[in-house]
């Protein structure tokens, strides 16, 4: 399978083309190019995916394979960071994901962007974005995926910052690098510490299952936990940064700033998912070696869940709603990985999370790209300047219907199947952590069903003209997006993706397949009864818990804490006070050193003035001096 | 007659040619023709320095030769390289190429200023082709003394006090180095025959370890001024703003590395036992430099103070990783010497492009600059980016492998060092979007600066080989850590 490399070049030579020639492209034809070479790498991966999931399994299992692999940078005798290709059932599958919500994506812009100053660059980075992203679900080893990690998060920075006239977005772009650098702060001393013990940096070594990788870790202990847990939560954090878990995710509602496909593309189908990827990734390690740390990250993934979920209640930007809505997710699947085992159906966990990721990212790219046609048409982001679209925008309305079908779980559309998996395997793991998920699974149907209600029914608000459906390059990929969310549900995902690579059957526990049946049922109801019409019981509520709703809406206040730990703690009290002691007691002191060396000659230099009369009354006077000093001494 | 003295006798010829042009066409003739040649023999050195190795060449150092200069004191006019001198007149051969092109447009005195850049250049080029101790530190004066000329002349704002500080603080560290040097020629051999020749002084490994703890911290501090060790850096920030254009980006991307190169080749090769004694002491005052630095750049205002506060990180990270004292750290500090020299020559580079445009390096007084000038703000978007690591860009490669290297040393102390250090990572990255916000980005702030135009062709041509130079040793780092590594031999033998 020599081919799969294509998938990696084409993007790259596409952002070279591009963003070398530049404005000498018209940019009809720089979307163009951008838009055919990723449906190519779409067809290779669908090639890559239907050769790897037809090739015969080894024992029941499927095993991974490395077409290709080269040393580019050598550390150490047995450190060495390779770049290569690694298929196994999950990367194939993000590959599958990634080149079809990109191709998606690209034609979507192709309306979307229609006239944008600084098309083409917006291409190349698009093509950029597509060619990191393909690079690190590939990677064969832990620093080529920290290569292609660094690479995402700037294009990632280079997209949202994209209207760089606009001040939001370049504070949003410069905020999203910033905390999740910081993250990968922890991710690269995990790594340091991780390979440091285990000699090598390939996943296919680590992942393994041979203990006596980890044994040189043995018995070192930080601060009461043992060396390899302290790597593995380090690693986690890069990967709670990227995938925005609380409390680092704090750059993702601003990246919102972005043009709307690009926050489909990154900020909801693939880039904020990298965490539960590496994660996924590194499992076998995770379960056998840590375990302690699989349960932090079930904790912080529920956590995160909650805290979204609660907070994406009360926006009332439809692109932050859905922003919340995706940290949210992405809890749920982090929480799947947390709680998930390694072997039989204790492994189902595992399954879901994969699948959850699936399915969420084909249902959620299509609520940004509904989101962007809306937006298209009435120019805004607020609810309050939408309501009634649905005579204006039909497409758009059904589409983004199944899509919030799908996120609150109804059957047969796909959101239901994998997230019940995933409410299935809590209920296993503990009934509390299931009914917290099963709480948080009823709040996304009644907020999704606050933003359908507030953009497609409601009071119709005046707009300056009316509003249009969007073009026919936005609405295709809305409809094929809407169709795969409504029959992904029905594949047998545990036949491709499983924690052991052996088959999983899937069966459907109904009590709790009815139960969150029911829920989403009655959260759904709530929020028709609440917003359908014009219900004066939300405002009623608002008012009445008007704390608890105002520090909802502030997002419970994070961005001020982190505010003030930026500026008034790391700017005012680190970086200013070092300025300030580097200009003035250290440069001072040489100053001053300089300053006293001038004085002493000033002092002195009387002494040179080359007046004789002067000389011989110093030769008198100081012989004298001598002579009564010998004198006294005797 | 050896070829490396050819990377002395071709700025000599340009000098001489210099004397003798009568027009400005002339001089620029001159002057490009020599850095082209030095640019052109420095790439024909590293295929023929990776020939030789290829064939089978074991010898420490290649392309010897040796004449005896001055007998009573056995001081000789010896040369050679090794992967890392070969990797440092590369270097030193890009910085000044690009540094002719950018000054290009210099107006006023052309003559005068371009003798002096080319005094400064044989400086830089006699001082990587020594391996005597003597010449070695007579070059290292001759790349000194040009400074204090070129800042205060042909530069802007307090150059005078600039140019003052500057020559007086390197040249406290050059007597402190004198000292350490002479104490070393003293100890070079057991059998009385005393020598300055580098090998032969390691070879003999004659000074006792007593003495070492003397002459070990007056050598590494008199290197570790000119590569901005902490607290004796301040003459950085202060220089740098006051260097013309070009001058700064040799000063920073080339000067300084002398300092690493010394610090590395005569300090610890000579001195191995006082390293590992007193390292301690310098792996602090580094890591120190390393964060004190990306926090002092984070609150400044001026573009080249911002670029100079980040030189000192570094270039800290430069003497840290040295002072790590193995193999993947010392391959590291030498490719950060190198991925340092060439962005930090770009941004020095941009910043006087820009600065020759608004006439301010406020960042506060200028904004929008990317929609008036895409060409140059994407140049110094690449650079900072190369800055702050990103990966297919020099400096990744480097901090990578210097992270990696220090973290082999096991013990508390150096880990929590190394940490320290690895979170420069993060402020570099607030420092650099910083800038980048509010420099490239946002809306116009001043109504002048639509009036402004967009690099022309010798700006171009620097920042393009600038730039090429960077995402290659990014994207294709092995050859290079290869020569470097295979060259580590000698010296790792020494601190065995």
């Amino acid at each position: 399978m020599e081919y799969t490399i294509l998938i990696l070049i084409l993007p790259l030579l596409t952002f070279l083309a591009l963003g070398l020639l530049g404005t000498k492209l018209k940019p009809t034809t720089a979307g163009c190019i951008g838009t055919l070479s990723l449906a190519l790498c779409a067809l290779l991966a669908y090639m890559t995916a239907w050769q790897y999931f037809s090739m015969p399994r080894v024992e029941g299992v499927r095993l991974p394979v490395t077409p290709f692999n080269f040393e580019w940078l050598r550390f150490t005798q047995y450190l060495h960071i390779d770049l290569g290709i690694l298929l196994d059932p999950i990367s194939v599958m993000m590959l599958v994901v990634i080149t079809t919500v990109s191709l998606m994506v690209h034609v979507y812009s192709l309306g979307y962007m229609h006239g944008e100053k600084g098309f083409q660059r917006y291409y190349a980075f698009l093509s950029l974005f597509s060619f990191s992203m393909l690079g690190l679900v590939v990677a064969t080893n832990i620093f080529q995926m920290y290569i292609f990690w660094e690479l995402v998060g700037v294009s990632s920075y280079l997209l949202i910052g994209f209207y760089y006239t606009k001040p939001e977005a370049v504070a949003a772009s410069k905020k999203a690098f910033i905390v999740t650098r910081f993250a990968d702060l922890g991710f690269l001393i995990g790594i340091l510490l991780l390979s440091f013990y285990t000699k090598t940096f390939s996943f296919e070594l680590l992942t393994s299952g041979d203990t006596s990788l980890f044994a040189g870790a043995a018995g070192t202990t930080f601060m009461g936990c043992s060396v390899m847990s302290w790597a593995m939560a380090l690693i986690f954090m890069g990967g709670a940064g990227k995938s925005a878990m609380f409390p680092l995710h704090i750059w993702l509602p601003d990246a919102m700033e972005g043009p709307t496909p690009v926050s489909a593309l990154i900020h909801a189908a693939t880039m904020v998912v990298a965490g539960v990827y590496l994660v996924a990734r590194l499992f076998p390690v995770y379960y056998f070696e840590t375990p302690e740390v699989l349960v932090l990250i079930a904790v912080v993934g529920a956590v995160t869940s909650l805290y979204a979920a609660v907070v994406a209640c009360v926006q009332t930007d439809i692109k932050r709603v859905l922003a919340f809505s995706t940290i949210s997710q992405i809890g749920f699947m982090m929480v799947a990985l947390g709680v998930s085992g390694m072997e039989g159906h204790e492994g189902l966990g595992y399954m879901a999370s994969m699948f959850h990721l699936f399915t969420h990212a084909m249902f959620k790219a299509l609520l940004f790209l509904g989101a962007g046609a809306i937006i298209h048409a009435v120019h805004s982001n607020e609810m309050s300047h939408m309501g009634g679209l649905r005579k204006y925008l039909p497409v758009t309305h059904i589409t983004f219907l199944v899509a919030c079908l799908a996120i609150s779980g109804i059957p047969p559309f796909s959101g239901f199947f994998s997230k019940d998996e995933i409410l299935t395997a809590t209920f296993m793991f503990s009934p509390v952590l299931g009914i917290v998920m099963s709480f948080i699974a009823a709040l996304t149907a009644f907020y999704m069903f606050r933003l359908y209600y507030n953009i497609f029914w409601g009071k119709e608000s005046t707009h300056e003209h009316t509003p249009h459906e969007a073009p026919k390059n936005m609405t295709l990929p809305l409809i094929f997006l809407a169709v795969v969310t409504l029959f992904a549900g029905f594949i047998p995902f545990g036949k491709f993706v499983s924690s052991n690579g052996m088959e999983y059957i899937i069966h459907l526990d109904w009590t709790v397949a009815g139960t969150s049946i029911v829920i989403a049922a009655v959260s759904i109801a709530l929020a028709t009864w609440f917003y359908k019409g014009s219900n004066p019981i939300p405002n009623r509520l608002a008012t009445t818990f008007s704390g608890l709703h105002r520090a909802a809406y502030r997002r419970f206040y994070m961005d001020e804490l982190y505010l003030f730990i930026t500026k008034r703690i790391i700017f005012n009290c680190v970086s200013r006070p070092i300025a300030w002691f580097d200009r003035h007691v250290i440069d001072g002191s040489l100053n001053g050193l300089a300053n006293v060396t001038q004085w002493l000659s000033y002092s002195i230099r009387g002494l040179q003035s080359g007046q004789v009369q002067q000389y011989a009354y110093v030769i008198l006077f100081g012989s004298l001096l001598i002579l009564i000093v010998v004198l006294l001494i005797m | 007659m050896n070829f490396l003295s050819l990377f002395v006798l071709i700025p000599i010829l340009t000098m001489g040619g210099l004397f003798l042009s009568k027009n400005l066409q002339q001089i620029r003739v001159v002057v490009a023709t020599g850095a082209s040649l030095l640019l052109a023999l420095a790439v024909g050195l590293v295929f023929a320095y990776l020939g030789e190795r290829g064939a089978g060449n074991t010898a420490e150092m290649l392309f010897t030769a040796d004449t005896v200069w001055y007998a009573p004191l056995n001081i000789h006019y010896s040369v050679g390289v090794d992967g890392i001198s070969v990797a440092m007149l590369l270097l030193s051969a890009i910085i000044v190429f690009t540094g002719t092109f950018a000054s290009w447009k210099m107006d006023f005195l052309q003559k005068e200023y371009f003798l002096w850049f080319n005094l400064l250049t044989i400086g830089v080029f006699g001082f990587f082709i020594s391996v005597d101790l003597f010449t070695m530190f007579m070059f290292y004066e001759v790349a000194l003394i040009p400074m204090y000329l070129l800042i205060g002349v042909w530069g802007s704002g307090k150059k005078e006090y600039a140019a003052m500080k500057l020559t007086l603080m390197l040249m406290g560290g050059s007597a402190l180095l004198l000292v350490g040097i002479l104490g070393i020629y003293f100890h070079s051999s057991t059998t009385g025959a005393l020598t300055m020749n580098l090998q032969e002084i390691a070879q003999a490994h004659a000074m006792p370890e007593n003495l070492q703890h003397w002459f070990f911290p007056l050598v590494f501090i008199g290197f570790g001024v000119l590569g901005a060790l902490f607290p004796f850096h301040t003459w950085s920030p202060d220089g740098h703003a006051s260097a013309p254009t070009a001058v700064s980006m040799l000063h920073a991307g080339v000067l300084m590395k002398l300092g690493g190169y010394g610090c590395f080749r005569v300090a610890i090769y000579l001195m191995p036992e006082a390293a590992k004694e007193l390292s301690w002491i310098f792996i602090i005052l580094t890591g120190i430099s390393v964060v004190y630095g990306a926090y002092s750049a984070i609150v400044q205002t001026d573009l080249k103070y911002i670029n100079a506060y980040s030189s000192v990180s570094h270039c800290g990270l430069v003497l840290f990783a040295i002072l790590m004292l193995n193999q993947t750290a010392m391959t590291g500090a030498v490719m950060q010497m190198l991925s340092h020299g060439l962005m930090t020559a770009l941004f020095f580079a941009l910043i006087g492009m820009i600065y020759g445009r608004t006439h301010t390096r406020d960042i506060r007084e200028m904004g929008g600059l990317m929609k008036i000038m895409p060409y140059l703000g994407v140049c110094y978007v690449i650079a900072g980016l190369a800055s702050l690591g990103l990966p297919g860009l020099s400096g990744f490669v480097a901090e990578m492998t210097v992270f990696v290297g220090a973290f082999q040393e096991t013990d508390t102390f150096h880990r929590v060092f190394t940490i320290i250090a690895c979170t420069s990572i993060v402020i570099t990255a607030v420092y650099i979007l910083r800038v980048v916000g509010k420099l490239l980005y946002g809306s116009v702030v001043n109504e002048h600066h639509y009036a402004l135009t967009d690099a022309n062709w010798y700006e171009r041509f620097s920042t393009i080989i600038l730039i090429v130079a960077i995402a290659g040793i990014g994207l294709a780092p092995l050859w290079l850590s290869d020569m470097i590594r295979a060259s580590l031999g000698s010296i790792l033998a020494a601190l065995q």
